[in-house]
C-alpha cells in the first residue's frame, strides 16, 4: 500500500510540451510512472516520447481512463487548468505552478466543494509513492521504499530529509509536498488521516512552516486520532515577523504563525519535535526503533 | 506588495467609498496651496511611509494655521519614522498627505483579508477604531466581529447588516451608509487582488457619514500581472537597493541582522539553514532562496548580494539541486568570484542533481573554498568561520 498514488495510478500531464512539463513527463517516465497522455490546447495529435497529446483533459480522460494530472501550466492559466482536470473526472490533480493569484485559488477551492477531485498543490514539488509512481518534480534517486509517511509545505526541504532518511536505511511509503501558499488544496490533516489508515506507513514525519495555523490544526487532530508515532519539524524559528520568506504563505503576521507555537503546540501533542533537519532520523529512531529496512 | 496611503485612499474614492478631502505634497509650499484650496481653519499633515504606528512615532500632525501647515510639513518632511511597523529599519518621509479635519462621532476598524483554513476573503470590523487589531484581539476580543464570504455571491447585504447591528450602528441611515460602504470595499478587494485591505480608523461623522479616515492596501504579487495600474505604484525608494536587486531577478532575498551569509534553494530549506545556524550558536545575515529555476546569472547575482552586505564574515551555501541543478549553481559561484573577488571564506554544501560535476567545478576553479558533506556540518563550519 501507500497512499494517493500506486503502480497502478494512470497520470496524463497538462502543459506536456512547454519546457517545465516535457521535462518533468521524461522524468517520471524514466521513473517508471504510468504517464498515459498529455494535453496541450492546440497540440492534439502530437506525441512525447511516445505518450499521445490531446487538446483537452476531456478527450484525453476518455481515451486513457486516466485518474491523476500533473499540472505545470504558467500561473495565471492554472486555476482554468485544475478545473478543466476536475470536470473531466479525474480523481487527483496535482498542481506544481508557482504564483497563482490567491483570489483564483479562492474560487477554485469553492468549485470543488463537494466533488470527487482532491487537488495537491499548488505551488508543491508533486507526490511520490517511491517504487511504484511519482508525479512531480523530486528526483527519484533520493528516495526508497519503505515505511515512513513525509507531508511538508516545502519542497527542497522535503527532499533534505528524504535523502537524509534514505542514506541510513529508512525508506518511504509516500511522500507528499503540500505547497507553499496561503490557500493549498490539500491540508495536513487528510493527509494524516490517510497515513494512519495506510498498512505500509508505521511512522510519519510532519514539516511544517511558519505562516498559517495548518501546524496547530494538525496538532490538535494528531492528539485526538493519530495512534502511529509522528516526527515534526517547523521551519522558521529565526524568521523575523512581517517578511515574506519566500513561499507566499510564509509570513508570521499579526501575530499569529510564529514558529514557536507552533512547536510547542506540536510537541504537547505528543510530536517528537526536532531543532534541525538533520535531527530528524535520531528523533524517528527514538519514537520507533526498528524502523530501518 | 504595499502603496500609501494617498494612493490607497484614491483608488477606494474610485471604488466609491468616501475618503476625507487632501492631496500629497513634498514641499511646504505645495502644503499650503493645498490647505487653501481645502479651506476651512484646521488641517492634517501626514507622513507618506509604507508603515503604519505614524502618529505615535511624530508622522502625524494637525495644524491650525497655515503657517502651521508649512511649519509641520518642513517638520515632517525629509525625517525618517521608525515605527513598531517598519521594522528595523527607519522610512525616510518625502511626501506628505495634507487632509480636511473630520468631525469624528464614532472610530471603528475595518479589514479584509484571505482566511487561509477557509479559503474565503474574511472581513473583520471592530468597534474599537484607531485601536491596532492584534491588541483588540488581546484586550477585548468580543469587540471583533468577522463575515466569511462565499466567492460565487460576493458579499450579502445580510453579512453587512450582521457586521453593522454588531458594531451597534442603530439608525437606519447609517446602517444604509454602512451596507453601501463594506459591499464597495469587498468588490474593490476582489477587483485589485488585495491580500490585505485596512481602513483604521473608519470612522461616522457628527454629519452621518462614513469615511476612510486611514487606508492601507496590500496587494497579491502574484496577481500584480494582470493589474499594470496598480503595479506602477511601487516605489522603490520604498525597498532596500538589495531586496530591489533580488526582486528583478527573482530571488527571494530578506536582510537580517547578523554576520552569516546564506545562500539556498527553496524557501523552506533555507529557513532550515538559518534554524541550523542560529543553534550553533550563529546569526543569519539574510534570507535568501535563489529558487527552483536559477540560471548561473542569477546564482552570480545573488551572490554579488551577499558579497556587498559588508556585515558579511561567511558565506554558506547549501544547495539540495533538484531543479536546479549542482552544475549550474556551482558555474554561478565561480563567475561570481571572478567579478567581485571574495573577501570572506566560503562553506559550500552540496548534494542533488549533478553533484558530482557541480564539486568538479568547484575543485578546478581554483577559489578557496570550504566543502561539507551534510548540513549540519556545513552550518557549524560557518558558525566557527563567523566568530
Amino acid at each position: 500500500m501507500s497512499v494517493l498514488i500506486d503502480e497502478n495510478t494512470k497520470v496524463i500531464c497538462q502543459g506536456i510540451t512547454g519546457y517545465c512539463g516535457s521535462f518533468h513527463t521524461r522524468q517520471c517516465l524514466a521513473y517508471g510512472t504510468n504517464v498515459v497522455a498529455g494535453v496541450t490546447p492546440g497540440k492534439g495529435g502530437t506525441k512525447l516520447d511516445g505518450v499521445p497529446v490531446f487538446h483537452t483533459v476531456s478527450e484525453a480522460k476518455e481515451a486513457t481512463d486516466a485518474n491523476a494530472s500533473m499540472i505545470f501550466v504558467p500561473a495565471l492559466f492554472a486555476a482554468d487548468a485544475i478545473l478543466e482536470a476536475a470536470a473531466a473526472g479525474v480523481e487527483l490533480v496535482v498542481c506544481i505552478t508557482e504564483g497563482i493569484p490567491t483570489i483564483d485559488m479562492i474560487n477554485v477551492m469553492k468549485a470543488l466543494e463537494g466533488g470527487e477531485t482532491r487537488l495537491i498543490g499548488p505551488n508543491c514539488p508533486g507526490i511520490i509513492s517511491p517504487g511504484k509512481c511519482k508525479i512531480g518534480i523530486m528526483a527519484g534517486s533520493i528516495h526508497e521504499p519503505g515505511p515512513v509517511g513525509v507531508i511538508s509545505r516545502s519542497g527542497t526541504l522535503t527532499y533534505e530529509i528524504a535523502y537524509q532518511l534514505t542514506r541510513r536505511n529508512i525508506g518511504q511509503s509516500t511522500c507528499i509536498g503540500i505547497g507553499g501558499d496561503q490557500i493549498t488544496g490539500t491540508n495536513f490533516i487528510t493527509l494524516l488521516e490517510f497515513f494512519e489508515n495506510d498498512p505500509q506507513t508505521e511512522a510519519i514525519v510532519l514539516i511544517g512552516e511558519i505562516g498559517g495555523t495548518m501546524e496547530e490544526e494538525a496538532a490538535r487532530y494528531i492528539e485526538e486520532k493519530v495512534s502511529k508515532p509522528v516526527v515534526g519539524y517547523v521551519a522558521g524559528i529565526t524568521a523575523p515577523k512581517g517578511k515574506r520568506m519566500g513561499h507566499a504563505g510564509a509570513i508570521i503576521s499579526g501575530g499569529c504563525g510564529g514558529a514557536k507555537e507552533k512547536i510547542e503546540t506540536l510537541s504537547s501533542a505528543g510530536v517528537k519535535m526536532a531543532k534541525t533537519p538533520p535531527q530528524i532520523y535520531d528523533c524517528l529512531i527514538s519514537v520507533s526503533p526498528n524502523i530501518t529496512n | 506588495m504595499n502603496i500609501y496611503e494617498y494612493q490607497a485612499k484614491e483608488i477606494l474614492r474610485k471604488h466609491g467609498v468616501k475618503v476625507p478631502r487632501g492631496k500629497v505634497a513634498s514641499d511646504p509650499l505645495g502644503a499650503e496651496y493645498i490647505a487653501k484650496e481645502i479651506g476651512g481653519t484646521a488641517w492634517v499633515i501626514k507622513a507618506q511611509i509604507h508603515a503604519g504606528g505614524r502618529g505615535k512615532a511624530g508622522g502625524i500632525r494637525f495644524a491650525k494655521s497655515l503657517g502651521e501647515v508649512k511649519q509641520y510639513t518642513k517638520e515632517v518632511l525629509g525625517t525618517s519614522l521608525k515605527t513598531y511597523q517598519s521594522g528595523d529599519s527607519a522610512k525616510n518621509v518625502n511626501k506628505v498627505l495634507v487632509e480636511e479635519m473630520c468631525d469624528i462621532a464614532k472610530e471603528l476598524y475595518f479589514a479584509a483579508t484571505v482566511d487561509r483554513l477557509r479559503s474565503k476573503v474574511v472581513i473583520i470590523a471592530s468597534s474599537q477604531g484607531g485601536v491596532e487589531i492584534e491588541e483588540t484581539a488581546r484586550k477585548n476580543p468580543s469587540a471583533i466581529f468577522k463575515e466569511y464570504v462565499d466567492p460565487v455571491t460576493g458579499m450579502m447585504p445580510f453579512q453587512a447588516r450582521n457586521l453593522a447591528f454588531n458594531l451597534e450602528l442603530e439608525d437606519k441611515d447609517i446602517v444604509r451608509t454602512a451596507i453601501r460602504f463594506m459591499l464597495s470595499f469587498y468588490a474593490l478587494f476582489i477587483e485589485c487582488d488585495c491580500a490585505l485591505a485596512e481602513i483604521n480608523p473608519l470612522v461616522i461623522t457628527k454629519k452621518d457619514e462614513i469615511i476612510a479616515l486611514d487606508a492601507k492596501l496590500s496587494f497579491d504579487d502574484s496577481a500584480l500581472s494582470r493589474h499594470p495600474e496598480i503595479a506602477e505604484l511601487r516605489d522603490l525608494k520604498e525597498e532596500l537597493p538589495s531586496e530591489r536587486i533580488a526582486r528583478e531577478n527573482n530571488l527571494s532575498y530578506v536582510g537580517l541582522e547578523g554576520n552569516i551569509g546564506c545562500m539556498v534553494n527553496g524557501a523552506g530549506l533555507a529557513m532550515a539553514t538559518m534554524d541550523c545556524i542560529k543553534l550553533y550558536g550563529g546569526e543569519p545575515a539574510n534570507f535568501l532562496d535563489v529558487g527552483g529555476g536559477a540560471s548561473a546569472e542569477t546564482v552570480t547575482k545573488a551572490f554579488n548580494i551577499l558579497m556587498s552586505d559588508d556585515k558579511v564574515k561567511v558565506i554558506l551555501v547549501n544547495i539540495f539541486g533538484g531543479i536546479l541543478k549542482c552544475d549550474v549553481l556551482a558555474e554561478g559561484i565561480v563567475r561570481a568570484c571572478q567579478e567581485v573577488k571574495p573577501h570572506v571564506p566560503l562553506v559550500v554544501r552540496l548534494e542533488g542533481t549533478n553533484v558530482e560535476r557541480g564539486r568538479e567545478i568547484l575543485n578546478a576553479s581554483g577559489l578557496n573554498i570550504i566543502s561539507e558533506s551534510d548540513m549540519k556540518a556545513a552550518a557549524q563550519k560557518a558558525v566557527e568561520l563567523a566568530e
